[in-house]
């Protein structure tokens, strides 16, 4: 006899730090069906920003989120540069480059340590903590603070790297960082009992992935090959020389692995950028932007982060939209929770490395019953109502769509 | 009289108030080491202490829809289980003529109490998470029972199938601790991995699992309720070591420098206890039937098999 039970996840769980509610219906121990809810959070930043000057709000985007507090102000400055097409200086192009890298680090870091403590492993949690720290000092020294750099400026950036500073950084990360790395690196491929519990937990097919439009290590631990880093190149990603981290597999497992190895490739990005860092100046000195559209995109820790901001001339943004990787990679816990248990189905939940207050800001959901409240089938059927709507003002006609689409959406 | 000196080795030595001491301190003993090997601070050593007087303070909330006596009774049963069953190990140990035949099956038999009244209270609080923990409560406690009792036959197969904690005491004095020969230093080992999962520690918290079922069989338990299941588990923490030590290691002397002694047999079995819990993720509860039922038997059989060679 079946007997399903509605287990909630959230709006408050110690498995969060921030609100967020996961619907689990479960058979004994066995999830059968997942609605994410999401919108707990809303802040209105992207209406703000309507009301900040183009300087002011790349602070602001800074404090969509406290982990990628250089990956919004860095998509925000590629999209305000994008209008006027401005060419920052060379060094700068670096300087963003280094401070990118090293958030990459300290958030891939910080999911280690979470990812360990939501499997009840404390130890790792604070190992990985404390080897996040020497990362949170360089940090520091560059930009004056741990988290929130303010590094990030249009036409450039805020503050020069000290060159006489930058022995000592590379020796916190050849020293400190790579050993501690290839630690967790040797501590997690061999534990047997974390393989018992990773391994073919939680699978998301590479078709799947594509379908879902997975983003960043979610992607790319199922194989689906996809960074803007290189595919579209910004800041000096295209001066340097790095690699992209693939696995095949698909589970919670490989998305560990691909994190580790990220953030290993990302010190030795660092690390050429300080070899490589050219003198000169680190501002273009923009004084105006021109009407007009601008798309800017970074590969955030947890995937593609986009802004898009519009100028009318004025020296504010008439729209500015965001959209954060989370928002992309909920919909892919359709394909990975369902059918797993409950022990599994958390660590699931924590693989793709939910940013809340990343995603949270952008979806207004209204309570009560005056509105339906939006589940992920609700925004994945709105997401393909507006793929079919602009393939039509595109000029496809209907048997062209369902055919790249699969079926018809009405 | 005589009911006055059990009630009082029931109630202050050995039984609660010296169990709930040593307990607690050796709860502290393992927050501080884990701190430590965690790089951090760790708390100081009244914490344990604190934590319970701060939640004798705080009020107890019942659940609407909960089975209020049950809910109640849960804890209270838990705690009079080790209780008793470290009150007896202890006057077994000190006058081996207060031990009977038998004793070691109802000290098999309370030990298995503080799980019972953790599945107890899960399902009394009508909760659907703490539902979900009690069953997996009921698996962990099936899983490991059975290799625990073959691991202990082999004690009582070494002392001539004597069933009463002296005899298998007097056995060891005689012939040397029971863990000294093969058979029995093998079903140590099983002993040791059984007790991690009965006192819920990591790799074997499946039924609480924080970030999974935020607690499982205690998330609606507040106030007092709550500070007894904290309490329990401190006392565990010092009786199943002790049951361990009766049992395969000689026993514990309470005289002369050989306390020093029995000190550190407990001392070793908590430093591992520690290691293994800080060292492992949580297994999922299908993985924990399978380790117990498997290699984990497979080896208390062959335990038990060797112990009947004479090994």
């Amino acid at each position: 006899m079946s007997h399903k039970v509605t287990i909630p996840i959230g709006p408050y769980h110690p498995l969060q730090e921030e609100p967020e509610f996961y619907k689990l219906v479960v058979d004994g121990e066995r999830v059968v069906d997942i609605d994410v809810r999401i919108g707990w959070n809303h802040r209105g930043i992207e209406k703000l920003s309507e009301t900040k000057s183009f300087d002011q709000s790349a602070y602001l985007v800074e404090r969509i989120c406290g982990i990628c507090s250089t990956s919004h102000p860095l998509a925000y400055v590629n999209a305000v540069e994008d209008i006027d097409e401005i060419d920052i200086p060379e060094r700068a192009a670096y300087i963003r480059t280094i401070t990118a890298e090293l958030e990459r680090i300290h958030s891939h870091m910080l999911w280690l340590g979470l990812a360990g403590h939501f499997l009840g492993y404390n130890t790792v949690f604070m190992w990985a903590w404390r080897y996040r720290e020497p990362i949170l000092d360089i940090l520091e020294a560059i930009s004056g603070n741990r988290n929130n750099y303010a590094m990030m400026k249009v036409g450039g950036v805020r503050r020069d790297i000290d060159e006489s500073e930058i022995p000592h950084y590379k020796k916190i990360l050849n020293d400190e960082l790579l050993p501690a790395l290839e630690m967790f690196k040797g501590a997690v491929l061999d534990d047997p009992v974390l393989a018992a519990r990773l391994k073919g937990v939680g699978k998301l097919t590479k078709e799947d992935a594509i379908d879902y439009s997975a983003l960043g290590p979610t992607a790319r631990a199922s194989g689906y090959d996809i960074d803007v880093r290189r595919d579209e190149p910004y800041a000096a990603y295209d001066k340097i020389k790095w690699n992209v981290i693939l696995q095949e597999e698909g589970d919670v497992f490989a998305k560990s692995v691909v994190r580790i190895l990220e953030m290993i490739e990302s010190a030795h990005i660092i690390i050429q950028c300080f070899d490589k860092l050219p003198r000169g100046p680190i501002d273009a000195n923009v004084k105006q932007v021109s009407p007009g559209d601008g798309i800017g995109h970074h590969e955030a820790p947890r995937g593609e982060v986009i802004h898009i901001v519009r100028c009318d001339g004025t020296n504010r943004p008439v729209r500015h939209k965001v959209r954060a990787p989370t928002f992309m990679n909920f919909p892919s816990f359709k394909k990975t929770v369902v059918g797993e248990t409950i022990a599994d189905a958390t660590i699931i939940l924590a693989a793709i490395d939910p940013c809340y207050c990343c995603t949270e800001r952008l979806t207004a959901v209204s309570h009560k019953d005056s509105k339906t409240i939006m589940g992920v089938q609700r925004l994945i059927h709105l997401s393909h109502h507006k793929t079919w709507d602009i393939g039509k003002a595109m000029g496809f006609s209907d048997k062209e769509l369902i055919e790249k689409m699969g079926k018809k959406i009405e | 009289m005589k009911f006055f000196v059990y009630m009082m080795e029931f109630i202050i030595f050995p039984g609660f108030l010296f169990t709930a001491t040593v307990g607690l301190l050796a709860s502290w003993v393992d927050r501080k080491v884990t701190a430590r090997i965690q790089y951090r601070m760790g708390p100081p050593w009244y914490q344990g202490f604190a934590d319970i007087v701060k939640l004798l303070g705080k009020e107890t909330l019942l659940p609407s829809g909960a089975s209020k006596h049950f809910f109640l009774f849960a804890p209270l049963l838990g705690l009079a289980g080790v209780t008793l069953v470290s009150s007896f190990l202890w006057i077994a140990n000190i006058d081996g003529n207060k031990s009977f035949v038998g004793d070691i099956v109802v000290a098999l038999y309370l030990l298995t109490l503080p799980a019972i009244s953790l599945i107890l209270a899960g399902f009394a609080s009508n909760n659907p998470v703490a539902s979900i923990g009690s069953s997996r409560e009921i698996k962990l406690v099936l899983s490991y029972e059975l290799p625990f009792i073959l691991a202990i036959v082999v004690p009582i197969i070494k002392s001539g199938g004597s069933i009463s904690i002296n005899g298998i005491l007097s056995n060891q004095a005689a012939n040397g601790m029971t863990a000294s020969s093969l058979s029995g230093f093998i079903a140590l080992l099983v002993g040791i991995l059984c007790m991690q999962a009965k006192l819920g520690l990591v790799p074997f918290d499946i039924s609480e699992a924080e970030t999974e079922l935020t607690g499982g069989p205690i998330i609606d338990y507040s106030g007092a309720p709550l500070a007894v299941f904290k309490l329990t588990k401190a006392m565990l923490l010092f009786t199943v070591p002790v049951f361990l030590i009766v049992v395969f290691m000689g026993g514990i002397a309470v005289s002369g420098i050989s306390i020093l002694w029995s000190t550190l047999k407990y001392v070793m079995l908590l430093v591992i206890i520690i290691l293994i819990r800080n060292t492992n993720p949580r297994l999922r509860i299908d993985q924990a039937l399978r380790f117990f039922w498997g290699p984990v038997t497979g080896l208390a059989v062959v335990a038990v098999v060797l112990a009947l060679f004479g090994l």
